[in-house]
């Protein structure tokens, strides 16, 4: 059964078609890698699913429930995070407060009982800080809680992108390039985690460019050039589709 | 010296009540990069409603002198925080998206429509706080006399900014609150419901500011329809002056602020009071325009 299923979706942006009718379905609990060459609307997709954008036409389904154009904090109480193609960590704010406001979605005491200091309130901030804790332990910045994050280095800033998606409890987390520049050793350590996140059982979509890790983690690949889908299945067909190769390179398979 | 200790523990107090106000301004900024023009009223409305409520229950013949006063503040920071809310979905929340300049002229609007209000209702001529709610001895300290009421205003500000800062630093929502500040698209993107921390800031914001009305009138004892704008002035001052949308700036501003206003005046000349504010508002913007502790203002307005 799918987790995320997106049926005939179409944006456009004035004359620009963005996304073409593009359909899929995520199943629960797997790797899903959306690919396609610069601009050929990845990103679109993803504010489609979490409601940054509405979609002119089709649905965005999650767990059966049709979650197009929903408001996007309600989408994400609803499971689905995510993290950004380009970096958008709260700077200002240590690298736990980060993953901290990560957590808030998940609380269910208000600013007054938080303010007067209620037992239930303090129960509740305990038992979230143990959990951002947790989240920081298991993208490996423990040590880092108390930095900025501005202070973190390029490829933990991505890290702690994850660790403040997965802060919101999600069933399926979205990575918008999670690879974006980070070094080989780095990527290798961040397919790991990916594994990891499978098996803690979130669902993983992601895009990404570098196409040794999304061949060596993804099991079934989606791709889309101008907005339309033009292959899909898993890494070794996509990776044979003549299509496919053509988008990428532009010419004949001969020269691939 | 006993002057000059006067001068300063008494610009310390009203620095407190500055340093109230200016939260209001820091916090709605620091959200969404409005200055609510409003604000200043915001505080009148608590010094009059607290004045109708303390006499209308007559507070503290009922429930003495600490209950009393309690039961007053609290009572007013309620009613004022919701007006705050109000004031926000009637008057801010349909501009959201509009350009910036809108916004600023519909919280000039809004501030005439307060004052004016508040002159229909409770009338145009000053009120007077009944006499003698305040304990009037006084300390002494090191062999100088230290009025009571000026400890307690002092340290009720103190208590009300400690407080602020612990909840904005120290709870889940208050980094919540910070991470809306910083990116809000980011925030709502991670399951913050940017919306509701509006809603909170244009509670607490003005519930301090009306906190501050009534201690105003407690201690001064005389409240005007009009006197909104001048402290809502001089508080926005101290906002900038500590660096608006910087929470510790505008405390450090406030009671800063209160005692270059309270040296300046007793060193100086107590007719350029108020002059003696601007001029430093003046010189921060044009020396140190990001204020002492805060981020750039000079474009963002």
């Amino acid at each position: 059964m799918s987790l995320l299923k997106l049926d005939g979706v179409v944006k456009t942006f004035g004359g620009l078609t963005a996304v073409d009718e593009v359909s899929f379905d995520v199943p629960h609990g797997s790797i899903f890698g959306l690919i396609g060459p610069n601009g050929a609307g990845k990103t679109t997709v993803f504010n489609l699913i979490t409601g940054n954008y509405k979609p002119d036409r089709g649905a965005v389904i999650f767990n059966g429930e049709n979650i197009t154009g929903k408001i996007t904090h309600k989408i994400v109480e609803k499971g689905i995070a995510r993290t950004f193609q380009t970096i958008r960590l709260f700077q200002e704010m240590s690298v736990l407060e980060n993953v901290l406001a990560g957590c808030h979605c998940r609380m269910t005491s208000g600013p007054i009982s938080a303010m007067f200091r209620l037992p239930k309130a303090r129960r509740e901030e305990r038992k979230t800080l143990g959990k951002a804790l947790a989240e920081l332990r298991f993208t490996g910045l423990e040590a880092q809680a108390e930095n900025l994050a501005k202070n973190l280095s390029y490829g933990n800033q991505r890290l702690l992108e994850i660790a403040r998606a997965l802060a919101t409890n999600p069933q399926l987390i979205i990575l918008d390039e999670p690879a974006g520049g980070m070094n080989e050793q780095e990527t290798a350590a961040l397919v790991e985690l990916i594994f990891q996140i499978q098996k803690r059982g979130v669902t993983v979509l992601l895009i990404e460019h570098d196409m040794s890790l999304v061949m060596k983690a993804c099991e079934y690949l989606v791709v889309i050039e101008y907005g339309k889908k033009i292959a899909e299945g898993t890494p070794d067909v996509v990776k044979n589709d003549p299509q496919v190769i053509e988008a990428y390179l532009g010419s004949d398979e001969d020269d691939f | 010296m006993e002057q000059f200790f006067q001068q300063l523990t008494n610009g310390l107090a009203i620095g407190g009540i500055y340093a109230l106000i200016a939260l209001g301004y820091t916090l709605v900024y620091g959200v969404l990069k409005l200055i609510n023009f409003a604000h200043g009223d915001l505080f009148t409305i608590g010094a009059f409603l607290g004045l109708s409520l303390l006499t209308a229950f007559s507070l503290t013949d009922k429930l003495g002198f600490a209950m009393g006063v309690g039961a007053l503040v609290l009572m007013v920071v309620c009613l004022v925080g919701i007006i705050g809310i109000l004031l926000d979905q009637a008057a801010y929340k349909p501009l959201r998206t509009s350009p910036r300049l809108s916004a600023v002229v519909s919280a000039l609007g809004m501030s005439i429509v307060f004052s004016n209000a508040i002159m229909l209702v409770f009338g145009p001529n000053p009120e007077v706080y009944p006499h003698g709610i305040l304990p009037s001895s006084a300390l002494n300290i090191f062999g100088l006399p230290f009025p009571v009421k000026r400890l307690m205003l002092l340290l009720t500000s103190l208590v009300l900014m400690a407080a602020l800062y612990f909840f904005i630093q120290k709870t889940t929502i208050g980094a919540a609150i910070r991470a809306a500040a910083i990116d809000q698209d980011a925030a709502r993107l991670m399951g913050i419901n940017v919306n509701r921390v509006i809603m909170l800031i244009f509670f607490i914001g003005p519930a301090l500011g009306g906190a501050a009305g009534v201690m105003v009138g407690l201690y001064y004892g005389q409240i005007k329809w009009t006197m909104g704008w001048l402290y809502g002035l001089k508080a926005f001052t101290a906002a900038i002056l500590g660096g608006i949308g910087n929470i510790p700036g505008a405390m450090v501003g406030g009671l800063l602020l209160g005692v270059i206003e309270s040296l300046g005046s007793a060193y100086i000349s107590m007719a350029w009071k108020d002059a003696i504010t601007f001029v430093v508002l003046i010189l921060i913007l044009i020396v140190r325009p990001t204020g002492l502790l805060g981020e750039r203002v000079a474009e963002k307005i």
